[in-house]
């Protein structure tokens, strides 16, 4: 067999198109594409999209998943109306917002400076870093039930602790049971779990400003507290308000460790809104209002992280 | 120039005195933060009166009461009937007995740790599988509508997972699923897959295309490339991506708790219910604790240079 002259050869591949002889042998690049990605997105649509479906369909209906056979109703937008008006509901969105507001506050000002100190890259740092954000990585379920065991009335190491500091005794105060500390309670548990979270994404952000910008400043004779406010704080910042969004969904969602730790308790003082829905889908087997009330959550949430997206990407982008 | 070279070096290494004071503060940060676990850890080996004493006590006589209590279920019998049994044949045994308890069987801890054994890697294999050849459809081929679809995939993430659980509680009833481990394992799939997905394509974009390019050119077809080429340089990135896909299904607790009761229980909603008399058996559920958390602890020492990237879907890498 002749073999063609080299600068033949060169041509005739030359002048093939790169798909066309890709396509020679073995599937073609698009009927691979759809290979690769079809069961992904059919598990989606069967799992989260046809669910989703289903919800809002059933948000319209009397549906209670106890009662399976009774005769389904259309009740039309009354859930919606009825969830707007319901005095329970906005209780629990308010301890939602005060669970929100003041674990991203915490985590971001503990986290912020935590990093800012591992950043002074002492002897040791990483190994202590690894020890700091062991919290995070466990099940926030079981965080919660311990905790419940570390804030037990009387006998528990969160009272004796306090009371160790401060001389408040501890038979004085309960921290699940007052209605007044229970929403700090979830507050305390949830900046020691994820605190780190926040930390971690500041100590990226710290570490990705350019040596060169303080050399700068300092050639100008920038205080270093001038260096902080216009060179580490802006160039952070948008690391920030990425841990902020990524903590604020997760946080609206709020469930296994609250369910854990207060149930929602004394009363409804800790009831956030994930509870609540828990509680009307499977306690009071309201499925047509709970479902209702997830679509409410669920446009909430998306929206309000649609908003912020565009925030950040300004900051990003100026 | 003493002096000079003194204040260059002052501009990006932080002095001597500031290192030391970062230190201390994150070193006491990381000791606080670690008390709660050293707490359950210690519990895990009291009895029950020394688990609820005041002030708490650190230094206790060990027993075995907890781990016994972990792993059996025991009935209260009258001391003279206790004392006609034959010797104890175990130190649980003898460990009960002290208590007027006998042994009555195997409590339910062994099976429940198996589910989650096995629905954890079970869904983890299924997420890598799916995750991994559709991040590299989106990737390196031409996908329609690309970055459209790899949003839907991030936004399955921001539904509550209670607003999810209300029709999939429908339907796995309808057709046979609930309370079984493959229901779980698929559920839990289409919660990591997008993780899997946005942390995959991540590594992937990072392996130059020339070594695949290359491989086309000595006639493998795309498949082979993926299989041969890709796969192998990006190994890194899926033993990462495997180890966040197990934690997240270790951990889950949620849907767990409302779709499973019995066979298919794992062990974050078990734990909780560990019952003794009067109470919760705190030195049982801080054995269980223990052992359930453990493994995250060498994960998160395993996964310590990845965890960023993981904890925020590729978005922040360093």
């Amino acid at each position: 067999m002749k073999i063609l002259p080299a600068p033949l050869l060169e041509r005739t591949a030359a002048a093939t198109p790169a798909p066309l002889a890709r396509r020679v042998h073995g599937l073609s690049d698009r009927a691979l594409a759809w290979i690769f990605i079809g069961p992904t997105m059919a598990l989606l649509l069967a799992v989260n999209i046809f669910p989703l479906i289903w919800t809002i369909r059933l948000s319209f209906t009397n549906y209670r998943a106890n009662r399976p056979n009774a005769t389904l109703l259309s009740v039309g937008l009354d859930h919606y109306h009825a969830i707007l008006n319901d005095p329970d509901i906005w209780a629990a969105m308010q301890a939602t917002a005060h669970f929100l507001l003041w674990t991203l506050v915490l985590e971001t000002l503990i986290g912020f400076l935590l990093a800012w100190l591992i950043d002074r890259r002492f002897r040791g740092h990483g190994f202590w870093t690894t020890v700091i954000l062991i919290p995070m990585m466990l099940s926030p379920a079981v965080v919660g039930n311990f905790w419940a065991f570390l804030y037990q009335p009387q006998s528990g190491l969160w009272n004796y602790a306090v009371s160790f500091l401060t001389g408040i005794p501890p038979e004085s105060f309960e921290m699940i049971g007052s209605v007044r500390l229970a929403p700090w309670a979830i507050v305390i548990v949830d900046t020691w779990m994820w605190t780190p979270y926040v930390m971690l994404i500041c100590l990226a952000g710290l570490r990705s400003v350019p040596d060169y910008l303080y050399e700068a400043a300092e050639i100008d004779r920038a205080s270093p507290w001038r260096q902080f406010w216009s060179i580490t704080l802006p160039m952070v910042l948008p690391f920030v308000m990425l841990a902020v969004l990524f903590r604020g969904i997760e946080n609206f969602k709020m469930f296994d460790m609250v369910n854990l730790l207060t149930s929602g308790g004394p009363g409804s003082t800790t009831e956030l809104a994930s509870i609540t829905l828990k509680r009307e889908a499977f306690e009071k087997w309201r499925t047509g209002y709970s479902s209702a009330f997830a679509i409410i959550l669920f446009v909430t949430v998306f929206g309000l992280a649609n908003i912020y997206v565009k925030a950040l990407n300004r900051v990003k982008n100026r | 120039m003493l002096a000079h070279t003194a204040r260059a070096h002052s501009v990006v290494e932080p002095t001597a005195l500031t290192r030391g004071i970062a230190a201390v503060l994150v070193v006491a940060y990381a000791l606080v933060t670690m008390m709660p676990l050293a707490w359950i850890f210690l519990t895990a080996f009291k009895s029950g009166p020394d688990s609820i004493a005041y002030p708490p006590k650190v230094v206790f006589t060990p027993s075995a009461e907890g781990v016994c209590n972990l792993f059996t279920t025991r009935t209260r019998q009258t001391p003279e009937y206790v004392a006609s049994l034959p010797p104890p044949t175990g130190v649980c045994d003898r460990v009960s007995r002290a208590n007027n308890m006998v042994i009555a069987g195997a409590s339910n801890y062994v099976p429940r740790f198996v589910n989650s054994l096995i629905i954890a890697f079970g869904s983890t294999a299924l997420s890598i599988l799916l995750g991994v050849t559709a991040a590299y459809a989106f990737s390196r081929l031409r996908v329609p509508l690309k970055d459209d679809l790899m949003f839907f995939i991030l936004s399955t993430r921001m539904m509550p997972p209670i607003a999810v659980a209300i029709p999939i509680y429908l339907m796995y009833r309808e057709v046979g699923l609930s309370d079984t481990r493959v229901g779980m394992i698929l559920l839990y799939t289409a919660v990591n897959v997008s993780l899997a997905v946005w942390l995959l394509k991540g590594f992937i974009d990072e392996i130059p295309r020339e070594y695949e390019e290359a491989a086309l050119v000595d006639g493998y077809t795309r498949l082979q490339a993926f299989v041969k080429v890709v796969l192998p340089q990006c190994t890194t990135g899926i033993v990462a991506t495997a180890i966040f896909c197990l934690i997240f299904a270790w951990n889950e607790y949620a849907f767990a708790v409302l779709l499973t009761s019995g066979e298919a229980q794992t062990a974050p909603p078990f734990i909780p219910i560990i019952i003794g008399e009067g109470g919760q058996d705190w030195p049982a559920v801080a054995a269980g604790t223990t052992v359930f958390l453990l493994p995250i602890l060498v994960f998160t020492v395993l996964l310590r240079r990845h965890l960023l990237r993981g904890i925020t879907f590729g978005a922040v890498r360093k």
